[in-house]
């Protein structure tokens, strides 16, 4: 793999891979790219791969719960791709030169990021719904976007991603149908996770334009093709009639559709709740890090016991 | 107890319960594996027995004739009308432990639902030759972590010594069996338990050699599952897998 000096000023190489970018081709991991794309890809990849891995505790929370069977396999089946996404989001980080090791060091000690949405409670089953509905929602209309990034690796995995998380969404949605038309205290529990998961869906789609000042050089390098005022947006204006469909209200007086921009207004976000979640104190950011770490730890014998294994194995067959 | 004593239902119920109670043992796992790898794994594993215990219990709920279905079944019996072998209910303990429960119950399973497949019951029959491909492949997964960590390092051979240890005196109810289902056997519906044993032993001989393990003293047993009487665990693990159907009877969801 290529080595750049970080420090070195503008490269005479780095109008050719702008032109490649320009002209739509997808970047390979053998190819030249400047530095920073690669740690911004690295980055923005393993965040992804982390808000898959850590997204699965507020989920698998409530596997062993699930009111019917056939709800259990299919949330069981639902955390087990997220695992699936995790583990190809890695490989993809990896063909950039980072290790699975680092990442996830990085994760356990709060340098690398993962979705905030993970951070809010499930407490109640209507919160597999809403998860599904919502925030699988509101990954797809990032996730289809990124199935046209300029990074060969990750735009090919979000293919295959997108095709799973469409399917979450819709069994999310479907779980949230039933409950809308179930009992009264069905559709009390129904209207809570709509409240409590709304605005935190909207957060997903990270700071206002004005206020994300990686948007210009992420879209300049087609990582990003939509800013992320755009995809929230475009999130609203899906999801609105989904909820009237379902006889929930959306928690936002200021929610109203503006006949000349042919787009809902809503309210403004809690930016604070925001900034508190993103830095770590959200309902449940100790807890999720420190689940991962136990689990990690636990698990630390395990994967020494692998490993001697494998290396006892190797000099045996060389022996032979 | 149970209301019905129709033989069918007594013998999809046995094996439905069986399945379930391991299922949900297993997904535990989602989330606290050791590597994503093994996340994946296990959820693969407790998902095939969710699947099979709906087909048995469903089955069971038909053979009843009293219009329970697989959720009825699953979510509103209490401990003593659960008919699963202490075995399948034990908790998940450590990796070892989870290891040494599945090698002993993946090296049953692989010859009971091979012979489970040759049954006159042609429901059980079809439902057995599904659960059969699973197990063989659930035999290779635990068989290679059993091997794995018992010829691995000083701290993984210890415990997976320990997992076996604390497994075995829970194996011998594999093999029993009672008069409702050796009559069952008897017509050409049930497997003969007990004729599994040696297959059994001898996968796992093989296994325990190549994982430098040894095989526990047969000198203790434990057995009631199938007469209703568990270990103190089962009902913590209904208490959680029928929390909703309990807070909230009688809904769909």
């Amino acid at each position: 793999m290529p080595q750049d000096n970080p420090t070195a000023p503008m490269d005479d190489r780095e109008p050719v891979f702008q032109a490649r970018i320009d002209r739509d081709e997808k970047i390979e991991p053998k190819d030249w790219m400047p530095e920073k794309y690669r740690r911004t890809m690295i980055r923005q990849i393993s965040q992804h791969a982390h808000s898959e891995v850590i997204g699965m505790q507020p989920e698998g929370n409530w596997i062993t719960r699930a009111p019917s069977l056939r709800r259990k396999a299919v949330l069981l089946a639902k955390v087990q791709d997220e695992a699936g996404h995790g583990l190809y989001l890695y490989s993809a980080a990896e063909t950039l030169g980072a290790t699975r090791e680092d990442m996830i060091a990085d994760l356990q000690s709060g340098k690398a990021k993962y979705s905030s949405i993970f951070n809010y409670p499930t407490l109640t089953w209507a919160d597999i719904g809403a998860i599904g509905w919502l925030v699988d929602g509101a990954a797809i209309m990032n996730q289809v976007m990124l199935c046209r990034t300029s990074y060969g690796p990750y735009a090919r995995g979000m293919v295959r991603i997108c095709k799973e998380e469409s399917f979450h969404q819709r069994q999310g949605y479907e779980i949230m149908l039933t409950l809308s038309r179930g009992s009264d205290q069905q559709k009390a529990m129904a209207q809570d996770a709509l409240n409590r998961y709304w605005w935190p869906s909207l957060m997903m789609f990270g700071p206002r334009d004005d206020d994300s000042p990686n948007t210009q050089q992420s879209m300049k390098w087609r990582i990003k093709r939509q800013t992320n005022d755009e995809l929230r947006q475009r999130f609203v204006d899906q999801t609105v009639p989904q909820a009237e469909y379902l006889g929930l209200t959306v928690p936002d007086p200021d929610l109203h559709w503006n006949k000349e921009r042919e787009h809902y207004d809503f309210g403004e976000i809690d930016w604070d709740e925001f900034w508190q979640v993103v830095k770590g104190n959200g309902p449940c950011n100790r807890q999720r890090i420190a689940h991962h770490v136990a689990a990690h730890e636990e698990g630390e014998w395990v994967r020494e016991a692998a490993l001697a294994y494998q290396a006892r194995k190797a000099s045996a067959e060389e022996a032979a | 107890m149970a209301a019905s004593t129709h033989p069918i239902f007594e013998y999809a119920l046995a094996l439905g319960d069986d399945a379930l109670v391991l299922g949900q043992r297993i997904a535990e796992w989602c989330s606290n594996g050791p590597y994503l790898e093994e996340d994946i794994a296990l959820s693969n594993v407790a998902l095939d027995y969710i699947g099979r215990a709906r087909m048995l219990l469903s089955y069971a709920g038909e053979a009843e004739g009293q219009g329970r279905n697989e959720d009825q079944l699953a979510f509103t019996r209490d401990c003593r009308d659960f008919r699963n072998l202490l075995i399948y209910e034990l908790p998940r303990g450590d990796f070892g432990f989870t290891m040494a429960r599945q090698l002993a119950v993946d090296a049953f399973e692989v010859p009971f639902f091979e012979a489970l497949t040759r049954s006159s019951d042609r429901t059980l029959a079809g439902i057995a030759g599904k659960a059969l491909k699973e197990s063989r492949y659930h035999l290779r997964h635990s068989s290679g972590w059993v091997i794995r960590l018992g010829a691995g390092t000083d701290e993984s051979h210890r415990r997976m010594q320990d997992g076996l240890d604390q497994v075995w005196g829970y194996t011998p109810e594999l093999f029993q069996m009672d008069a409702a289902e050796a009559a069952l056997a008897e017509s050409g519906v049930a497997v003969d338990r007990a004729e599994l044993r040696q297959q059994w032993e001898s996968t796992l001989d093989e296994v325990l050699k190549q994982a430098t393990l040894g095989r526990p003293a047969d000198d203790w047993q434990i057995d009631g599952g199938r007469r209703g009487v568990h270990t103190e665990h089962l009902g913590h693990l209904l208490s959680e897998l029928q929390f909703m159907q309990r807070a909230y009877p009688g809904l769909e969801w």
